[in-house]
């Protein structure tokens, strides 16, 4: 065990760890945004509203994440429109398309989270919302959304715990995460052990930080879930 | 379109990679998640924390990541041990690489799989199999066993899926399943996307497929359950 060069390189993984974080939180933050409206119409009973959601989460959960980054990163120039639009921009950056691919990838798995969650709610409740005169809109935003948030909670901390470990594919297309640091510090030292297992013993941090703060927030919002302390 | 089909055959072959690859990660897996449920429940202290470090830590670090340091670490391992004990050079061949580390990882997601089967089964009818005189290992394979199926089967399924996905990880080490192969057939056709969409289709089929399969065993398995 070399662990001098792991001390010199520290600088380099905490850079990646940086660079792992924003992408996991942004990717989140925009998967979130899209999954709840993807979410609301694969909900919907009008099967032509609902095929193209549920074609979507199909697509995305059934294929590699990694081929979907391919698909963007390496794909995109493929096409001559792309090529030559404003777009181009975009997509001729490594961490536009890992973070592009990590959002729709997230949006997929968090909309069928909430899709089964909105699905399960209990019917009483929305028979008794209907009974106090409450609206379609109202119903939604008043009964089903802050149940269907709740009751998803400890399904999506897997699934922020899962991004986090999809994450490391950013170290694949040149982005320097703590992935691609650890690819760094392995070809100029050629410490395989070291290297990898400083990444993963960050990753293993990150993810027992997650589960922790998962834990203290289901604590909150389940709190009426708990037998009362005597 | 007929440079898919020129290519068709390149893609295909790495299919067949992916799928034997898939297969005997399986099996180690399974292998693996059995043993580590048994000592997550058994009563030795050792063997349990053993069981939760292995799990704790395959579970909590990416794929990739453990796929490399074992890809790139075990060679140095397998030969310094190699050293050791007198042997010639032994190269580790990036198949077999891919195909351990694999089923070492999804090992530990099985785990939990199986434990929680395990504890599904009702104590009763394990009780009554040590009533009627069986060893340990019969009641094991006759009475545990077959009723943890059931309760077991939904998570090993999701299990199978993400590992049949998480194989597309070993074209980064260099391994030449679809993913690398359709690489290869965009780089010289420069129609990367289309070669992609291929593959990603080809990965629907074989989750579409396992699907059905899982469903035949759901059904298969839970003959004797009432269902509403």
């Amino acid at each position: 065990m070399d662990i001098q060069v792991i001390i010199d390189n520290l600088p380099l993984y905490f850079q990646g760890l940086r660079v792992t974080i924003l992408l996991v939180v942004s990717s989140l933050i925009l998967g979130l945004c899209l999954a709840l409206p993807i979410a609301l119409l694969a909900t919907s009973k009008n099967r032509w509203v609902s095929i193209v959601p549920k074609a979507f989460i199909y697509f995305f959960r059934g294929t590699p994440l990694l081929v979907q980054m391919f698909m963007i990163y390496h794909g995109m120039g493929q096409f001559e429109a792309v090529h030559e639009s404003f777009l181009w921009v975009i997509f001729k950056q490594a961490y536009a398309c890992a973070l592009l691919a990590f959002a729709l990838n997230t949006a997929a798995y968090t909309a069928e989270i909430l899709r089964g969650t909105i699905e399960q709610t209990a019917f009483g409740e929305i028979e008794a919302a209907k009974a106090c005169g409450m609206s379609n809109a109202m119903i939604y935003r008043r009964i089903i959304l802050p149940s269907t948030f709740r009751r998803a909670l400890p399904a999506y901390g897997n699934e922020v715990i899962f991004m986090l470990h999809g994450s490391a594919l950013a170290g694949v297309i040149t982005i320097v995460d703590l992935f691609g640091a650890a690819k760094i510090v392995n070809a100029r030292n050629f410490v395989p052990f070291e290297s990898f297992i400083t990444a993963g013993l960050f990753y293993l941090a990150l993810t027992f930080l997650i589960v922790w703060g998962f834990k203290r927030v289901e604590r909150h919002w389940h709190a009426y879930l708990h037998p009362r302390e005597s | 379109m007929s440079y898919i089909v020129d290519y068709l055959p390149l893609i295909l072959k790495g299919m067949l990679l992916t799928v034997e690859l898939a297969l005997l990660s399986l099996l180690i897996a399974f292998v693996l998640g059995m043993i580590g449920a048994l000592a997550k429940l058994s009563k030795s202290r050792i063997a349990r924390s053993v069981a939760g470090f292995y799990t704790t830590v395959m579970r909590g670090t990416p794929e990739l990541v453990t796929m490399t340091l074992i890809f790139f670490g075990g060679q140095i391992l397998v030969n310094n041990i190699g050293e050791k004990l007198g042997l010639e050079y032994i190269d580790v061949s990036p198949f077999m690489a891919g195909v351990l580390t694999i089923g070492f990882i999804y090992g530990a997601y099985m785990t939990e799989t199986f434990r929680g089967g395990i504890l599904a089964v009702s104590r009763g009818e394990i009780e009554a199999g040590y009533a009627f005189g069986m060893t340990p290992i019969q009641v094991f394979l006759r009475i545990t066993f077959p009723a943890m199926v059931r309760h077991a089967l939904p998570g090993f399924g999701n299990n199978w899926l993400v590992l049949v996905k998480a194989t597309a990880l070993v074209s980064v080490i260099g391994l030449q399943d679809m993913v690398y192969n359709a690489g290869l057939a965009g780089g010289s056709t420069r129609k990367p996307f289309t070669f992609y969409c291929v593959v990603a289709f080809l990965f629907l089929i074989i989750t579409g497929i396992s699907d059905v399969g899982v469903r035949w065993m759901d059904r298969r398995y839970s003959v004797g359950v009432r269902r509403a």
